[in-house]
């Protein structure tokens, strides 16, 4: 039975390939905004893709959403919205900066500045010797 | 019975390194002659008794014999036979039965070409190796065997290979990426033997350098191939997707880039040493990080394994003892390794090492964020999603001091040089590379930020290589003796960096100027992308040997001149009745146009996407030239001479190869 | 001295930690998602009844006793293993099950009820799948417990059957009224009014 759904799974997420749609925008700037925002966006459904690449029912429902309110000019933060109060943060592929993310946006770059730091106090400050009397350290 | 001997090869193999595994750290602890010359052979051994066990499993899928469990659920008597023999690392047990064997095929290597090395560093290698191949196999035999039968109901036919890999990147994708991945093993088992004998010195880095050289040269491409392979078999013209799996990968690669940086510095200077240690454990840990991520499910990826959580536990406990192990034997001993670090703030010591801060920090980062679901959910009970805008937003800022730090720490000197005189020679390459880069931008379709500053920097590398070679030739005579003076591992650096700056040029100029449209088409019609026409001329329906298809045929012009004339399909899958799409492309050095079948629409219309790629082939052009870089540098006469010493005396070979360093290290100034 | 102590055990220290971490999420479904919508009201909805297209459903028309939410379609695999497990439940418990026939064709399923029997109080056709974007379903079978008060309590994904009950959705709506589950005293035919 396991094994069964297992399959089944797969087998969902190998038709889920290449969808091509051929929405018309008024402008291309709306066109660029929907590329963008179904690019974003996460499968809930497939797990491992945007709704841009999935040929998922659900996906294509998702889209044409976006579609629809793209083109009566919602903006993208309302759509991004609109995705997470329905299917929660999962289908933000772009984590918001909020405190539980705080450690995601910022800790690489607190090591890189704390390294950066101990780097230019502990070189910086060195007096280097001539070749014929090299030191070790400590 | 053929599987029954693979079976049985692959326990003796299990029985022979737990033998390795274990009496070779008593053998080199008391130098215990037999134990050292047994050790060598054990590897040798048991690399051909893998070779046979999986040679076992090829004729297996040959033979079409679906008695076999594994065979059953991964070919297809339709199946070509090329497919059917990469069918055997089709999935999650026969590619780890390849896992196996390139582990001992790098045993057995060696084994084999470390006739120069001391004896007891040689056995302790293979005994770290050979501890890490049983725990292997044992995952193998245990929990996932290849070589299970599936009685009393011996299905007629297999339920055949997934139609995605039936290609030529399963080919060679997995094999190469293994090696890379595997090949950390080395340089591994090599740090965690210089831990136990208390001492790295320059020598143990030389020995460690080629090694680590040719993993990477292999993970590079492997990765490369992949992105490829994505980009032309999934259809829709990505070639990253920062996916968990992707990401495991990803990390080793960059680790191992890293200390292939921090080594040279060990080796030429005695800096870094503990740090090159750990980052010699880290990156294989991250190798084996990755498998776990890979075959465990913790993670859901598009290309994980079918998942159990026996196998999770089985490789996460697996982990923990050599991971665990490593890092204490790090802990316990990295207190006596003595390193030097006479250097000033402004040399290509402090410039290693801000190369390796930057890349341990990407390192990081991309853990982070594969990782940072599973936190996140341990804490609040929410999933959440870390994707390709966060990726690519951390990558480019961390992307952006790497590539403006490489053409200067390339050629600032070793210990200390003055900085001002030295930015001096690099203004006019600056400002030429700003200005040649406004001129590509403009041409490509317009002034945007980040892909000015993007290629700005690409450029920036080339010219910093560029500077380099017309400062040696002007010091020549001629300018064919002033390439002669370069080392072969200085232009291995050169050619390496070179890569990278293909690369970034690659993916800026691909990310901000493709483009790509859905349309509706009809037989006959002929519709306008942008600049390109696409007329769609003809639409067949054919038979391929295991699938049907439907393609459909289009000429492309620009200008009304014809550029192209593609073919995409669509195929059907006889056995697994899954349909794909089978882009086609015409690739050039300068651009990509790219067609994909949608699906027919109500009206006899067809949808398809339509793609131009600029400058996308520089993206894996890149690696080709970072992997031709690798192989310069492994080729450098150091590495020779040492082979011809071997025959010396072994004290007139140290000193010998002292002479060498320094002669080579002229060559570098 | 005391900082390269520091440095020599930090990276065990956190390796440990990952490693215990590692195993505790070995035991999750990385697919199964939470619902977003625990503790909100039951988006609002204007869609017809599936047995009669005249008639327009509402917020209004849910119960206002607790009752079940259940998302499926004559399409979906899955369904078809679940649906006799309903049928046993609507007959043991006098817990209502509301159906949304999600994005299904109406004489589908009118055809899947009528042959094998209808387990829900009242069935909402959701044709084009919006209502079901609003709960956030991402995949049928899913049902929902709703309170008395009309917030959403709880969602599970996937088939219910004697396990999942037991262990499940039992526990879950005896949690949320502070009571044990009705049984039904009655004749069972009286359920598949609609």
């Amino acid at each position: 039975m396991k094994k069964l759904i297992t399959i089944m799974i797969l087998m969902m997420s190998l038709e889920a390939l290449a969808v091509i749609e051929t929405y018309e925008f008024e402008t291309k700037q709306q066109e660029q905004l929907y590329t963008e925002i179904i690019h974003e966006l996460r499968c809930p459904k497939c797990q491992n893709q945007t709704i841009a690449e999935s040929n998922a029912g659900l996906s294509e429902d998702l889209r044409y959403i976006v579609y629809q309110k793209v083109s009566d000019g919602t903006s993208k933060r309302d759509i991004l919205a609109y995705m997470q109060e329905r299917y929660g943060d999962f289908v933000l592929y772009d984590p918001p900066v909020k405190p539980s993310n705080y450690f995601l946006w910022f800790a690489p770059l607190a090591v890189f500045l704390v390294i950066l730091i101990a780097v230019l106090l502990k070189v910086g400050r060195r007096k280097v010797t001539t070749e014929q009397s090299e030191s070790e350290e400590e | 019975m053929i599987p029954e001997i693979g079976n049985f090869l692959l326990i003796m193999a299990f029985i022979n390194a737990i033998f390795l595994g274990t009496l070779s750290f008593v053998g080199a602890h008391t130098e215990h002659d037999g134990l050292m010359r047994f050790s060598k052979r054990a590897s040798l051994s048991i690399f051909v008794l893998i070779l046979a066990s999986f040679v076992c499993l090829t004729l297996s899928f040959i033979n079409n014999d679906f008695s076999v469990a594994y065979v059953a659920n991964h070919s297809n008597t339709q199946l070509p036979l090329h497919y059917r023999i990469s069918a055997v690392w089709g999935a999650h047990e026969g590619s780890l039965l390849l896992w196996v064997l390139i582990l001992t095929g790098w045993m057995a290597a060696v084994a084999i070409f470390s006739k120069s090395l001391p004896r007891p560093l040689v056995t302790r290698v293979l005994g770290v190796m050979g501890f890490i191949a049983v725990g292997f196999i044992a995952f193998t035999l245990f929990t996932s065997n290849p070589f299970e039968r599936v009685f009393p109901f011996i299905p007629i036919d297999g339920s055949d290979l997934n139609p995605l890999l039936q290609d030529f990147g399963l080919i060679v994708h997995p094999p190469m990426l293994y090696m890379g991945y595997v090949g950390f093993s080395v340089v591994f088992a090599f740090a965690i033997a210089g831990l136990l004998q208390g001492d790295l010195d320059n020598k143990w880095a030389r020995w460690s350098r080629p090694w680590t050289t040719v993993a990477w040269i292999f993970m590079s491409l492997g990765i490369a191939l992949g992105s490829w392979w994505a980009y032309y078999e999934l259809g829709w013209g990505g070639w990253w997707f920062w996916d968990p799996v992707e990401n495991a990968s990803f990390m080793p690669w960059l680790a191992g880039t890293a200390l292939i940086h921090s080594l040279a510095a060990t080796e030429k200077r005695g800096v870094f040493k503990s740090w090159t240690a750990l980052l010699a454990i880290l990156t294989f840990s991250l190798s084996l990080l990755g498998t776990f991520l890979v075959r465990s499910g913790v993670l859901t990826s598009v290309h994980s394994f079918a998942n159990d959580p026996v196998r999770g536990r089985f490789i996460l406990v697996f982990l923990g003892i050599v991971v665990g192990a490593s890092l204490l034997i790090y802990a316990i001993q990295s207190s006596k390794i003595r390193s030097k670090s006479n250097f000033g703030l402004f040399s290509r010591e402090t410039a290693l090492l801000f190369n390796n801060a930057l890349l341990a920090v990407v390192t990081f980062m991309v853990l982070l964020g594969t990782l940072h679901p599973l936190i996140q959910e341990a804490f609040t009970g929410g999933k959440s999603s870390v994707g390709p805008p966060y990726f690519n937003l951390m990558f480019t800022i961390f992307m952006v001091p790497i590539l403006i730090l490489m053409p200067i720490g390339q050629q600032i000197s070793w210990k200390q040089e003055p900085i001002k005189p030295l930015l001096a020679k690099y203004w006019l390459w600056a400002i030429s590379s700003v200005l040649l880069a406004l001129a590509v931008v403009i041409i490509m379709g317009g002034i945007e930020q980040m892909a000015l500053v993007g290629t700005t920097l690409g450029l920036w590398v080339l010219a910093g290589c560029a500077k380099y070679i017309f400062g040696q030739t002007a010091k020549s005579d001629s300018f064919v003796k002033g390439l002669k003076k370069i080392s072969r591992s200085y232009w291995g650096m050169l050619v390496a960096h070179l890569g990278v700056a293909v690369t970034v040029l690659g993916v800026v100029l691909t990310s901000y100027f493709s483009i790509e449209e859905n349309i509706k088409i009809r037989q006959g019609q002929t519709v306008q992308v942008e600049d390109l026409s696409v007329e769609f001329y003809d639409f067949k329906n054919t038979e391929g040997p295991n699938y049907i298809s439907s393609a459909g045929s289009f000429r492309i012009y620009s200008n009304d001149e014809l550029i192209t004339d593609l073919h995409p399909e669509k195929r059907k899958y006889n056995a697994s009745k899954m349909v794909m799409t089978e882009a086609d492309i015409d690739a050039g050095l300068f651009r990509d146009i790219y067609v994909v079948m949608g699906e027919p629409l109500n009206d006899g219309a067809w949808a398809i996407s339509v793609y131009y790629k600029p400058f996308v082939r520089w993206i894996w052009l890149g690696s080709i030239f970072m992997a031709l870089g690798g192989l310069l540098a492994i080729s450098d006469k150091r590495y020779r001479q040492r082979r011809r010493d071997k025959k010396k005396e072994k004290k007139a070979q140290s000193t010998k190869s002292k002479a060498e360093g320094h002669t080579s290290e002229a060559g570098n100034e | 001295m005391n900082k390269k102590l520091v440095l020599a055990i930090a990276p065990i220290i956190t390796f440990i930690a990952l490693v215990v971490f590692f195993w505790f999420a070995l035991e999750k479904d990385p697919k199964k998602l939470n619902s977003n919508l625990i503790d909100k009201p039951v988006p609002e909805f204007k869609l017809p009844a599936l047995k009669n297209p005249e008639l327009v459903y509402t917020s209004e028309s849910l119960p206002t006793e607790l009752f079940l939410l259940n998302v499926w379609g004559s399409w979906c695999g899955p369904c078809h293993i679940e649906h006799p497990y309903l049928m046993k439940f609507s007959r043991q418990y006098s817990v209502p099950i509301i159906g949304v026939n999600y994005k299904d064709k109406t004489i589908d399923g009118l055809e899947f009820i009528e042959s094998k029997g209808n387990p829900y109080s009242m069935i909402i056709a959701d044709q084009s799948g919006q209502f079901g974007i609003d709960l956030g379903v991402y995949g049928a079978p899913e049902t929902f417990i709703v309170d008395s008060a009309g917030n959403i309590r709880f969602r599970y994904v996937g088939v219910i059957d004697d396990r999942v009950w037991s262990t499940k959705i039992q526990p879950a709506v005896e949690a949320i009224q502070g009571k044990p589950l009705d049984k039904v005293a009655e004749s069972p035919s009286a359920v598949t009014q609609n």
